[in-house]
């Protein structure tokens, strides 16, 4: 019996012939990433090495990655004390690969990171962040972490206990119709699956639809296997994975041992075939990611905001397909648009090729990039009763800010169409 | 024995355990004012001190799904709850066990808010209807972090002997 993806990974993190699923390991981690929640693994890290008289140092400060993204600029003084102190942690312990507040390299932490090269195909990345499933996408095993398991992965560059995960085999073939979007292939198999559809699982994606999929829409797929409940999405690195890495990452060296695959007989949960050229735009509905239904079942909803951007979908294509159904329109009176880039790399891109000015003149407000309205932190809340329809993760009960009111959740085509009309509307019918 | 006092569905996200405009706020001293803070009722209850150490909640399949906010794990051992659940989410689960939450696995549970049980780790007991509903362990490599007291202490440890071994390279 061969091995699927994740396994290879691991045995190779762990410098050992062959693990199994269920096996309890402890990889060596390859990219540790955090947020402004560093602010507690700090804490952490100081309480493992206190009474022990060894000096606290993180086991690899290249190794670290610390993006602010969750709250930027501070929306408060707790918020920006706790970034002062990350910044004095980071200035002491070296960690070069640090991404402050910048208009020159910010940005959310799950576009940043592969952007910037800190991803590589076989690594195994950890981040304290449930969406860190995202850089599956580049052939990575990438999963989210609490922050007492960060400082344990700062003080010893390992993640410690993990059991091996059993792989669920997704296969998406046939190519996705006009205004079909990988957004809405990963809201149809959280529909399909269910919330813990997943839970505790690889979700490992195939078919003829993903080796045709950009990095980006890779990045949606993995983005989202989360709210199936999956430990990681990932995709086998191919000649687009390359491609990414050389012209978009800057990283022109792939060890060619580092391009794994699973082995054609290895040992899945269960095998998911889906046929994309069937699929319609989709629309999860409040107040979980699995109510999902085609958009012409939910068509005529009215939304008092829409929201393009976040780690899921915003990125330049998503931009461009936003300003591209934007172009010459106005959004709707009574619909607020509001669109956050995924970094500012991004940002640039989408002004130099006009994009910003298109979703401006349509009646958009363009917010800088980070995590913005996704959370509900500090931007972009909800009035009570209020409807939201976003490009983002979660939509679960007040998310957005407010318990009072509900967000649905689509793809960027679906979200502009929406914003011109003032109501869910399928993207089909308007262009 | 320990009482219930709330009773919820599935998939309860770490939204609503600890809605994420409390998310600056990271202190374990601090987190507990926020558990629960939209249900306001039962946060105000917490709060006042109304709800003693020990006391349960019962949920369906998939707590504490969503985000990986170590709070939503803190807040509710800073009020000393037990978590009774029929599975929980996985990063959820892992930072319970890392910070000492008690969270107990039981996919039969059926028991309302007011009604007493007893909670060992074989099973859970409900006092009123005498019913016995088992508890699926977990797994080892999560018993053996709870056994040493907790994640800080795991690490510790291991750090310790890494010391003591002279590097990294004894390890691999």
């Amino acid at each position: 019996m061969g091995f699927t993806l994740v396994e290879k990974i691991l045995a190779r993190a762990c410098g050992r012939e062959q693990v199994q699923a269920g096996e309890v390991v402890e990889p060596a981690v390859d990219m540790a990433m955090s947020h402004e929640n560093a602010a507690l693994v700090i804490n952490q890290f100081r309480e493992i090495f206190a009474g022990t008289g060894l000096e606290p140092r993180v086991w690899d400060s290249g190794r670290i990655a610390i993006v602010f993204d969750h709250r930027v600029p501070a929306e408060s003084s707790k918020t920006a004390t706790n970034q002062k102190k990350v910044r004095e942690f980071i200035a002491a312990q070296g960690i070069a690969k640090f991404h402050d507040i910048r208009g020159d390299h910010g940005g959310i932490c799950h576009q940043v990171l592969p952007e910037n090269g800190y991803v590589r195909p076989a690594w195994v990345v950890v981040g304290t962040d449930s969406h860190t499933t995202s850089h599956g996408a580049l052939g990575a095993f990438s999963f989210g972490i609490g922050a007492t398991e960060m400082a344990a992965v700062w003080a010893l560059g390992r993640v410690l206990n993990v059991t091996v995960p059993g792989t669920l085999k997704v296969t998406i073939d046939g190519s996705l119709p006009p205004y079909v979007a990988p957004k809405d292939v990963i809201l149809y198999l959280i529909g399909l699956i269910s919330a813990q559809g997943a839970n505790f699982k690889v979700l490992e994606f195939h078919g003829e639809a993903i080796r045709r999929m950009s990095t980006s829409g890779r990045l949606t797929l993995c983005n989202m296997a989360v709210e199936a409940g999956a430990t990681a999405g990932i995709v086998p690195p191919d000649e687009e994975t390359l491609r990414y890495l050389r012209e978009e990452a800057g990283v022109v060296e792939v060890p060619p041992d580092t391009l794994l695959a699973p082995d054609p007989d290895a040992a899945y949960d269960r095998e998911l075939f889906i046929d994309a050229s069937h699929l319609e735009p989709q629309v999860a509905c409040p107040h979980t990611v699995d109510n999902v239904k085609p958009v012409g079942e939910v068509a005529g909803v009215k939304v008092q905001q829409v929201v393009i951007g976040s780690c899921t979908n915003g990125r330049l294509d998503d931009l461009e397909v936003a300003a591209r159904i934007l172009r010459g329109g106005k959004v709707a009176a009574g619909t607020r648009m509001l669109v956050f880039p995924a970094s500012y790399r991004v940002y640039m891109a989408a002004l130099e090729r006009g994009y910003v000015a298109d979703l401006l003149r349509a009646g958009a407000v363009v917010m800088n990039p980070g995590c913005g309205p996704c959370l509900g932190v500090h931007q972009g809340a909800l009035g009570d009763g209020e409807v939201a329809l976003a490009t983002t993760n979660r939509n679960f009960k007040g998310r957005m800010g407010n318990p009072q009111s509900e967000v649905y959740l689509c793809s960027p085509a679906v979200a502009a169409a929406s914003a011109l009309a003032g109501e869910i509307t399928d993207p089909r019918e308007v262009s | 024995m320990a009482t219930v006092v709330l009773k919820l569905g599935d998939d309860v996200s770490t939204d609503i355990i600890y809605p994420g405009r409390f998310m600056a706020t990271v202190l374990p001293s601090e987190t507990p004012q926020h558990a629960f803070a939209d249900h306001a009722e039962f946060n105000r209850r917490l709060r006042a001190g109304e709800i003693p150490a020990g006391s349960v909640i019962v949920a369906g399949a998939n707590f504490g799904c969503g985000s990986s906010r170590e709070q939503a794990a803190s807040c509710l051992k800073g009020h000393g709850l037990i978590v009774v659940a029929r599975n929980f989410a996985r990063i959820f689960l892992q930072n319970a066990v890392n910070l000492g939450l008690q969270v107990v696995v039981c996919p039969t549970a059926e028991a309302e808010e007011g009604d007493e049980l007893d909670i060992t780790p074989e099973a859970v007991v409900h006092r009123g209807t005498g019913r016995l509903f088992p508890v699926t362990p977990l797994p080892a490599a999560q018993q053996a972090i709870i056994d040493a007291g907790g994640l800080i202490a795991y690490a510790r440890a291991k750090l310790l002997e890494r010391h003591a071994v002279g590097g990294d390279a004894a390890n691999r």
